[in-house]
């Protein structure tokens, strides 16, 4: 088989994006590098915790938008990476950098120990096994009060001296999102994110094909955990307090929530989905005490007008656009 | 090579392949023949381990090693590819991403992108084309040149020729007379009799779940009487 058929045609594109993306992005990017000059503190407070929620989200939708398995305990995963940091620098006294790497560690193995829990499932059982997994994590949050400090929570010791500043933390917070969002770009855009693709459409055809399905699901359930615990160490630093409900199933079901609504499987819609949920939470309950209500409610009309969410819907319709043009 | 002996599979209680022997050397094709509901897919899937359906007795050996017990993606890495029935594509992935997740496109050696374009011309036309934007003669290239992407040593081909056009039928049998000479040995399921004929070098027909009939390709196109009697071919 050593000689070709037929003489070869040119080489095959790369995966890479468009111009017309590279531009969007570059723009977004501008944006969001001039947003401190535009907002008060307060406000550039709510856009740091929408990074920090944008890579939570992302994790999820590495799993929900790229593999199929729709996972409802990653608020578990990013709880306890924010635990592991705040116990290290405040009751351990050890440094916030380390404790953010162990953090980030104690995410992926939790991760790694639901995915092998969790892997052999899927649809609704898959669902429904992470959530009852991250009960399980909730329960003990609740319950080591020597540890976790029960109801009470943690508080941390404040952040570092350069990063008090909203501004500088918020700088910050976005050196480390850009480089982690390119990450998974191109981890959802490499052969293995192909192989992703192909498990969501077909674990028999992946299988005839040569995978191992159950450790290609492993390795994306832990590098979705990875994600999650970078999410978890940055929050940390960001809210410098840490209680059980930081692991309760609200956690989760909101950052699922941010990835659906901003669109499944567009990866860029968890920023958009981020910023629509913690802005409506933050908006709304100024002028409503029935927040909650107003947000349901957009979540419905979300899902009936738009089920493959704003980025996706947005994409649609560009796609209909391009083709009358 | 390939060799089942006294194969015994089911469905659940259903059995569905009944004491079935075959082989399949280095550098032949074998047609496996028979109407529709007779067993052919439940073999073919038999022997790539897919869950469903159970074998409940005999033997499947390759290069003499046994396959039974192993698991559809050992089998596949023991360069044994499957094109599926219905072809199977991937609906959200393009044509490039169909061939380049089996492998990464900067490989040269064995079976790359650009050589599949090559063998399928229309398919480089369409490359970023997605699966479920394609037509049922694109489907069936593709599918056969992802499962070469797996640099197989033996296809198996579950009716590659369904719903394809007479020219595009042509078109693959080509293709197989190619494979052969690179080297690769194939198992075509088919119902397509005329088809089969025409590129395999041996026959087998399978009537429910037994194979009654084995012969040279040669040798059945000159007795008309057994393609009427287990194919209802006249």
């Amino acid at each position: 088989m050593s000689t070709p058929l037929v003489s070869a045609l040119p080489p095959v594109d790369r995966a890479a994006p468009t111009k017309r993306v590279l531009v969007w992005l570059c723009i977004v990017l501008a944006a969001l590098l001039a947003l401190p000059l535009l907002l008060p503190g307060y406000q550039i407070s709510i856009a740091t915790q929408i990074l920090i929620f944008s890579i939570l989200a992302m994790s999820i939708d590495i799993l929900a938008g790229f593999v199929g398995r729709t996972p409802l305990g990653h608020g578990a995963i990013f709880g306890v990476s924010t635990y592991v940091v705040i116990y290290w620098t405040a009751s351990l006294g050890g440094s916030l950098w380390v404790g953010m790497g162990l953090g980030i560690l104690a995410a992926t193995l939790l991760a790694a120990v639901f995915a092998l829990l969790a892997i052999r499932t899927s649809g609704v059982y898959f669902l429904l096994l992470t959530l009852a997994l991250g009960m399980i994590v909730w329960g003990v949050c609740l319950r080591s009060t020597g540890i976790t400090g029960g109801e009470n929570g943690l508080r941390g010791i404040g952040r570092p001296g350069f990063l008090v500043d909203h501004v500088h933390f918020y700088y910050a917070i976005l050196l480390v999102t850009v480089p982690v969002t390119w990450i998974i770009w191109r981890f959802v855009h490499s052969p293995f994110g192909l192989t992703m693709r192909g498990i969501r459409e077909s674990e028999s055809r992946m299988r005839s094909l040569g995978y191992n399905v159950p450790l290609h699901l492993f390795l994306a359930f832990v590098a979705s955990g990875f994600v999650a615990g970078i999410a978890g160490a940055l929050y940390a630093v960001f809210n410098d307090f840490v209680s059980p409900s930081t692991v309760q199933l609200s956690q989760s079901v909101s950052a699922l929530l941010m990835a659906i609504t901003g669109g499944v499987g567009t990866l860029f819609g968890a920023f958009v989905g981020a910023t629509a949920i913690i802005l409506l939470e933050n908006v709304v309950s100024v002028f409503t005490a029935r927040w909650p209500s107003v947000l349901g409610l957009t979540f419905v009309l979300i899902m009936i007008f738009a089920p493959e969410g704003i980025v996706g819907r947005a994409r649609i319709l560009l796609a209909k656009r391009r083709r009358r043009s | 090579m390939l060799e089942i002996r006294d194969l015994h599979c089911s469905y659940g209680d259903a059995q569905v392949v009944h004491g079935a022997s075959l082989t399949v050397g280095d550098r032949e094709v074998v047609a496996l023949l028979g109407r529709n509901g007779m067993g052919k897919t439940t073999l073919v899937r038999s022997i790539m381990g897919l869950t469903s359906p159970q074998v409940r007795a005999g033997t499947i050996t390759w290069m003499g090693d046994a396959l039974l017990g192993l698991k559809a993606h050992e089998i596949a890495g023991r360069k044994i590819a499957l094109v599926p029935q219905g072809r199977r594509l991937f609906p959200s992935l393009t044509v490039t991403e169909h061939l380049t997740m089996l492998k990464p496109i900067r490989t040269k050696t064995g079976w790359t992108a650009d050589r599949i374009f090559g063998l399928f011309p229309r398919l480089a036309e369409r490359r970023m084309n997605r699966g479920n934007q394609l037509s049922g003669g694109e489907r069936g290239m593709l599918a056969v040149g992802r499962a070469l992407m797996l640099d197989p040593e033996l296809i198996l081909m579950d009716e590659p020729s369904e719903g394809l056009a007479p020219i595009m039928v042509q078109h693959l049998e080509g293709i197989i007379a190619q494979l052969k000479a690179e080297g690769l040995g194939i198992l075509l399921v088919e119902q397509n009799l005329y088809s089969a004929l025409a590129v395999a070098d041996r026959v087998y027909v399978l009537e429910t779940g037994k194979i009654v009939y084995e012969a040279q390709a040669e040798a059945i196109a000159k007795t008309p009487d057994i393609l009427t009697r287990f194919l209802g071919v006249h």
